[in-house]
């Protein structure tokens, strides 16, 4: 398999606290890996080292489609092709839908003038064909305060795809979704799937990631608990050996960890 | 549904209409802002006829509304930005402070060119101030409102030591094209400073709604971490609304003090609460994210017909305060009670 993102030997302490310790981590081309794994587990940590947020300790290694990337920083995460989408917090909420989608990034000409007209009609496009909203009420001068909270998770996930982004991270996007507005989540996830692209689906909610992810890769107190293939376990079977995973700290795999 | 809207095709009569619709309530406040001008100008007319039927009421009012108005304009940018200015009154004098200096030390050999080098270095001393007021906000992380009354006192301060509590004559800038510039009279009747103020409005309703720098204003004042997280350069934009404030700031003292032809080391107090007042009542949101630079525009001269219109009505002017306070309590408490229900 390709990989588009390859991290070795990745560790991470803060202080006296080890967050990572000596992490494998790889994400394949149009592959959607699901990241599970309890508070503290060091999900977040792994991300922001991803986004360029952290540096790693020496010693880890970031690889991009097979090139070495050193001292990866935010900028350089965005320009690779890699977007966070974070929950509520990355939408505008006063602010009209085609705001929010070009924010940070609008378009407009040398001297900055907003190209208006061209980011309407890319957001009505986008509207109908990436986010499926279908109903004459929202237009792209709707502000996205008054939309529901899985249109907003639509609006963060489309704005994501049509900057091209190569791997998209979802930081637990179901998070106080309501039953609907997670199918309507879980839908964009397929997106990503279907339009060739990567995305890491973090969440701790199982039933969420199960259905959607390709791999299912488990941490636990900063390390690779394990790993599974779609259709290499049952649903059943995966829960049963998470919860002896959080009673016991060690989770029983098919295959040795060792890779 | 949405690809009917797409195309160019004439709408039906009911899209239209849900179209005007839209139109209406995106324009609502300042529809509202404009119905709320003419109600009371038909007020104030009602109670005195004589004043608001001639001339002279508004050609006074377009000459000294700008005094404020100037500034009101940039300073919405900043409310928008979800921050706040309180130290332009002190940065007007600020400015002329500067201009002394510089005219001073060529009053003798060539007053003309001290009017020309002092007006540049009054513009230079604004934008000085307001840059290091947004320097303390950002980089410092000190929140606006303590910052901007520290800076208010300390420019204050320096004004007073600078022209060691001296007034200033300036008739010598009658003799330069400055004067006809910014104070003369258009055509012979329209105040200069008034056309000024519209084209000071037009170009920051430009940059506010048109360009990048205001679509990141609006961004970091609505959410300020989705807007870092974006790529939006947060830091940047707010000092940049700051020293705008600034450059207006030293821009309206330099008017003021060519309409009186006499630089007061007191110029600037009392225009704080006018210029607050026109930008709550104009319908920017003291929480940031919203605001328009028309809204500002029409409620500085609402603002504005207030103390006339109630001298003019035969009651005493001390009630002028207690409208302006109410005002801004009153469109703030409004503002709260919107964002409400919207969000």
């Amino acid at each position: 398999m390709e990989y588009v993102l390859q991290m070795k030997n990745i560790s991470k302490t803060f202080g006296e606290v080890a967050a990572l310790h000596h992490v494998n981590f790889e994400v394949g081309t149009n592959e959607i890996v699901g990241l599970l794994g309890d508070n503290g587990a060091g999900k977040s940590t792994l991300v922001k080292i991803i986004t360029g947020y952290h540096c790693p300790d020496p010693g880890g290694e970031i690889f991009w489609k097979q090139e070495k990337v050193s001292h990866l920083t935010v900028s350089k995460a965005r320009d690779l092709g890699i977007e966070v989408v974070y929950q509520e917090r990355a939408l505008a909420d006063l602010q009209s839908l085609w705001r929010n989608i070009f924010m940070g990034r609008e378009l407009s000409n040398r001297l900055g003038v907003l190209d208006q007209r061209g980011m309407v009609r890319e957001t009505r496009k986008l509207m109908s064909t990436a986010m499926g909203f279908t109903s004459s009420a929202v237009t792209p001068e709707s502000t996205v305060g008054t939309f529901s909270g899985g249109e907003r998770q639509g609006v963060a996930i489309t704005r994501a795809l049509y900057f091209e982004a190569e791997l998209i991270i979802l930081d637990e996007p179901t998070m106080g979704l309501s039953i609907s507005e997670t199918r309507k989540c879980l839908d964009f996830v397929d997106g990503i799937k279907q339009a060739g692209k990567s995305a890491i689906f973090i969440d701790h909610n199982i039933v969420h990631v199960y259905p959607v992810a390709d791999r299912i890769v488990v941490l636990d107190r900063g390390t690779i608990a394990g790993q599974f293939q779609k259709g290499e376990l049952k649903f059943d079977e995966l829960i049963d050996r998470l919860t002896h995973l959080a009673q016991t700290g060690h989770l029983e795999t098919n295959h040795p960890k060792a890779r | 549904m949405a690809s009917a809207n797409t195309t160019e095709r004439p709408l039906s009569p009911a899209k239209e209409r849900g179209k005007f619709a839209r139109l209406l309530r995106k324009y609502a406040l300042q529809i509202a802002i404009v119905f709320v001008a003419l109600l009371l100008w038909a007020f104030f007319f009602w109670r005195s006829p004589l004043t608001w039927g001639s001339y002279a009421i508004y050609n006074s009012l377009m000459s000294t509304t700008p005094y404020f108005a100037l500034m009101a304009i940039p300073l919405t940018l900043v409310v928008v930005a979800k921050e706040i200015d309180l130290s332009f009154g002190s940065i007007m004098a600020w400015g002329m402070a500067a201009f002394s200096v510089v005219f001073m030390a060529l009053r003798d050999t060539n007053p003309q060119l001290g009017v020309y080098l002092g007006f540049l270095a009054c513009l230079l001393a604004g934008l000085f101030a307001g840059w290091l007021n947004g320097f303390i906000v950002v980089k410092l992380g000190i929140p606006s409102l303590v910052t901007t009354i520290g800076t208010q006192f300390f420019w204050r301060g320096v004004v007073l030591v600078v022209t060691d509590g001296q007034g200033l004559g300036m008739t010598v800038v009658k003799e330069t094209i400055l004067y006809n510039l910014f104070v003369g009279r258009f055509l012979g009747v329209i105040p200069a400073q008034f056309l000024w103020t519209i084209a000071f409005g037009i170009i920051v309703w430009f940059f506010l709604n048109h360009h990048k720098f205001g679509a990141h204003v609006y961004l970091v004042g609505d959410n300020v971490d989705s807007a870092r997280l974006m790529g939006v350069d947060v830091e940047r934009t707010k000092i940049a609304t700051f020293a705008v404030v600034g450059v207006a700031a030293a821009f309206a003292g330099f008017v003021v003090s060519e309409q009186v032809l006499f630089l007061w080391p007191t110029l600037g107090d009392g225009y704080l609460l006018n210029t607050l007042a026109s930008v709550f009542l104009g319908g920017t949101s003291v929480f940031g994210g919203t605001g328009t630079v028309f809204g500002t525009f029409v409620a500085a001269f609402i603002i504005a017909i207030i103390n006339p219109g109630i001298v003019a009505a035969g009651w005493t002017a001390y009630w002028t305060q207690l409208i302006y306070g109410f005002i801004i309590v009153v469109s703030v408490a409004l503002q709260s009670i919107l964002r409400k229900r919207l969000t």
